[in-house]
């Protein structure tokens, strides 16, 4: 076995080294140039230590790096991690919980200062000085990080993240063993930035940064400039690949149909914002060679709240999942090559993911059709016929049209339904806090690394409901003892068997799925629309198409 | 009176909405995307999916010019357009007649109330008046809808649900008191010195009976001419809050409400949104028209003006 692996890596040595010169006579041919990015609006904050939007990190990849990093490849090939400031993956010791990085020498910031172990250590002190997003739950198990997230001002993570300046290494303890620890390092939350880096939100001020892009401008009305940084020396291919346009240009403030005309026009290359569903008959049509259709890991799905009528009621919870048309759902999200039906949590192809739906015509694997008749007997037996069922969803078109779908749904089934839109702005923290007494909404999970865990343990456990909190992100409100206690032994199993978590994680799928505390009703697909001249499209499963390994000329 | 005329037609063909929808057999307020209708013979879905191509996508029917069968095509739910647009029309019809009736009682009685007694009542009403006036129209409205559109309103035994087509009545009945109670007061300030009030003053009547037996006669010309005025200004109001999901809240429907839904179709099925902005141009300018008329025909001398002067 061993030497069929060893073999395997000669082969793929000799094919990479064929390979180089090709990725090279690209870069001299089609090198330069300017591309232009369509956004209807800036994706918030510059801060990498705070953003936490699918639009900034996706744009975050080619500038910024941390110790290590998801690989920039195509496909599943993105969920893998490699080493990328750091020499190597790290030495891991005491049993799990402590991860040595060998930092790599000649990595220069865009403002030609050299990284060095320093900038690693106040990058992590950062994460907590900032109050970023994610500093409570993927870097609260480092050593140290209870104290900074008690007070944040004199974060130090003593103990938690040591660097060791003439030997060039940071070490890191975490006071449990984490399977997932490697992906959270590797998100943009944990990059590596100037050691002198303000303690505070940048808002719109960029912050110096490693790969070979850097942003030059940026004004949160008009747009930003992405351009290359003087300092960058390609030091990984795998982790930060040099980039073919010499400039991105990325521009906010049209609305989509003009941003469609504009790719149409050869006047941008890319709009972020999903395509109108009124232009894709013609763009699958007349346009399919500029058309990019890709899976994402990522639910949309209804939260039922257990803690209020009638969802308290585990009967009408899977009469509203035997009830519902997945079919409808995909016709309004755009159509059978857009999105596709599901019953269960964790998407198609995400590790722990098997098969399963017990809500459908024929339970089974796979859904087939409502079944209404069922639904309706549940409702009766729940004794919930008759009362009143809110939906909250966002004021766009497709949320407001699945909010009505469901509306009349739920009146199908015997309950006195309405729905109500409220603004997309507000809709995802409004429908988290308990105090607004949400019954039922509509909304969307994606995945911040490929672990299962991201979807069940964040969604669904105990730890992530919050009382009157709007960062509530259990909506709803879902606590069974056993199934948390059966993700707590999964999260542990992940740190010696992966393989084995896994299928545990299966089995956790299956009976979060069986309580309904929301209803899975489909999985998007990722439709990007480019100009004709855009070349080489790659999409990384991880953080989207790679936006810098695209050519434009 | 070809304004009054357009503005009967309209009543006239909203009020049947029920009798069209039920000869129709549509349910304009349910999802109906798989339903399949005749055309010529022809058997053709509501919801046509883009055979070519990617096949990505799928486009409501257009209209077929055929009444009771989807007349105006489908919207991005399945459902007859034209069925809503009359339904739409009677809600819109409905709320902006009912804030009418709202803002002309609320606004009459804090008009005379301040014209008359003066003093200090007239101090705090005006006043009262002048803070409700400060704020720009649409964003006090917005403001008032976003801040009831979930939770509704309770106020002691009062309580109106979200989803009531009361909150947009109250919430534009509001909004427009101090551009009635405004003129109204200015005409009783007038009349309160008149030597027919002065009169029965000095006569002992008392005050709420010279208010309600000589004042009041004396404005209801006014308070006629505002009816149509103020009809097209809620009808405006209503439509806006509605486009922008804190009006009517769907299913039901208005006709800001179809403009919103016709949005998304603007490339493809323009009419979805065109027909309801058609139907509220037409309505709002017979309404204005016929109020001007109205005034011309009553009181030839008056100028009721509306806004700010």
């Amino acid at each position: 076995m061993k030497k069929l692996l060893l073999t395997a890596s000669a082969v793929t040595l000799l094919a990479s080294a064929s390979l180089a010169p090709a990725k090279a006579e690209y870069l001299q041919e089609h090198r330069g140039g300017t591309m232009r990015l369509l956004a209807r609006s800036a994706a918030g904050t510059l801060d990498p230590h705070i953003n936490y939007t699918d639009q900034g990190w996706q744009m975050y990849q080619p500038i910024y790096d941390g110790l290590v990093a998801f690989r920039k490849a195509e496909g599943m090939d993105g969920f893998t991690i490699v080493p990328d400031l750091a020499e190597a993956l790290p030495e891991v010791s005491n049993d799990g919980k402590t991860f040595t990085f060998k930092l790599r020498k000649g990595v220069m910031f865009s403002t030609g200062q050299e990284v060095g172990v320093k900038d690693v250590v106040a990058s992590f002190q950062r994460i907590f000085k900032v109050s970023g997003p994610t500093s409570g739950t993927f870097y609260a198990g480092i050593v140290g990080a209870d104290k900074c997230l008690a007070d944040t001002k004199s974060c130090t993570l003593e103990g938690g993240v040591v660097g060791d300046e003439a030997a060039g290494t940071v070490t890191i303890n975490i006071v449990k063993p984490d399977a997932e620890f490697l992906y959270k390092l590797a998100l943009p939350h944990a990059v590596t930035l100037p050691a002198d880096t303000p303690a505070e939100d940048a808002g719109s001020v960029p912050i110096p940064s490693t790969g070979p892009y850097m942003i030059s401008a940026f004004d949160p009305n008009k747009g930003m400039t992405v351009s290359r940084n003087p300092h960058y020396k390609q030091w990984s291919a795998e982790a930060q690949p040099d980039g073919y346009p010499d400039v991105v240009q990325y521009d906010f403030g049209l609305s989509e149909e003009a941003a469609v005309t504009a790719i149409q026009n050869g006047e941008a290359d890319w709009m972020f914002d999903a395509l109108p569903s009124d232009r894709l008959a013609e763009l699958g049509t007349k346009y399919k060679d500029q058309l990019h259709i890709a899976p994402l890991s990522a639910w949309w799905y209804a939260p039922l709240n257990t803690r209020l009528a009638p969802f308290d009621n585990v009967k009408a919870r899977q009469a509203v999942a035997f009830a519902i048309d997945r079919n409808t759902l995909v016709k309004l999200f755009g159509g059978k090559v857009l999105a596709s039906p599901v019953c269960q949590v964790l998407p198609p192809d995400f590790p722990g993911h098997v098969d399963y739906c017990p809500y459908t015509k024929n339970p089974g694997a796979k859904w087939s059709a409502p079944d209404l008749e069922k639904a309706k007997q549940l409702v009766e037996e729940s004794g919930t016929k008759g009362q009143k069922v809110t939906i909250i969803v966002e004021d766009t078109a497709v949320s407001r049209s699945i909010g009505v779908y469901l509306q009349s749904v739920l009146t199908s089934i015997g309950y006195v339904a309405d729905v109500k839109p409220i603004s997309a702005n507000i809709q995802f923290t409004y429908i988290q806090n308990t105090n607004n007494k949400v019954q039922m909404s509509v909304t969307q999970w994606y995945k911040d690394y490929p672990a299962a865990s991201d979807f069940l343990h964040i969604l669904f456990g105990c730890a992530s409901f919050r009382e009157g909190s709007d960062a509530s992100i259990n909506i709803a409100g879902f606590c069974d003892a056993k199934i948390d206690e059966k993700m707590q032994k999964a999260l542990d199993l992940g740190v010696t068997d992966q393989v084995a978590a896994d299928a545990m994680w299966a089995e956790i799928d299956r009976e979060v799925t069986d309580q309904a505390p929301a209803v899975g009703l489909f999985t998007p697909k990722r439709l990007d629309f480019v100009s004709k001249r855009l070349g080489n499209f790659q999409f990384n499963r991880q953080f989207n198409w790679m936006i810098t390994q695209s050519w434009v000329q | 009176m070809a304004s009054l005329a357009i503005v009967v037609v309209i009543v006239l063909s909203c009020l049947s909405a029920p009798l069209y929808a039920r000869w129709a057999g549509v349910d304009p307020f349910t999802s109906t995307l798989d339903a399949v209708i005749h055309i010529d013979g022809v058997e053709v879905p509501v919801m046509e999916a883009s055979t070519e191509g990617l096949g990505l996508g799928y486009t409501p029917i257009g209209p077929t010019w055929e009444l009771g069968n989807y007349f105006l095509g489908a919207d991005n739910q399945g459902r007859d357009v034209m069925a809503r647009l009359l339904y739409g029309g009677l809600s819109s019809l409905m709320i902006a007649a009912a804030a009418t009736v709202f803002t002309l009682i609320v606004g009459t009685t804090a008009g005379l109330v301040a014209g008359y007694f003066g003093g200090v009542t007239d101090t705090v009403l005006s006043r009262l008046l002048d803070i409700l006036w400060a704020f720009p129209i649409y964003l006090l409205a917005i403001s008032l809808s976003i801040v009831t559109i979930t939770a509704g309103i309770s106020i002691g035994p009062i309580t109106i649900e979200s989803g009531s087509l009361w909150l947009p009545v109250i919430i534009i009945g509001i909004v427009y008191v101090p551009y009635v109670a405004r003129p109204i007061r200015g005409q009783v300030l007038s009349l309160r010195n008149s030597e027919f009030v002065l009169a029965a003053i000095n006569l002992g009547v008392p005050g709420w009976h010279i208010l309600w037996r000589d004042i009041q006669p004396n404005i209801t010309t006014t308070l006629i001419v505002f009816v149509p005025l103020m009809m097209a200004l809620n009808m405006l109001t209503e439509s806006a809050l509605s486009f922008l999901s804190i009006g009517v809240q769907p299913p039901a429907a208005s006709w800001g409400t179809i403009i919103q839904d016709g949005q998304a179709l603007l490339y493809t099925r323009p009419l979805v949104a065109l027909a309801p902005g058609i139907a509220i141009a037409l309505a709002v300018m017979a309404l204005n028209v016929f109020g001007d008329g109205l005034r011309d025909a009553l009181d030839p001398r008056s100028k009721v003006q509306l806004g700010r002067t």
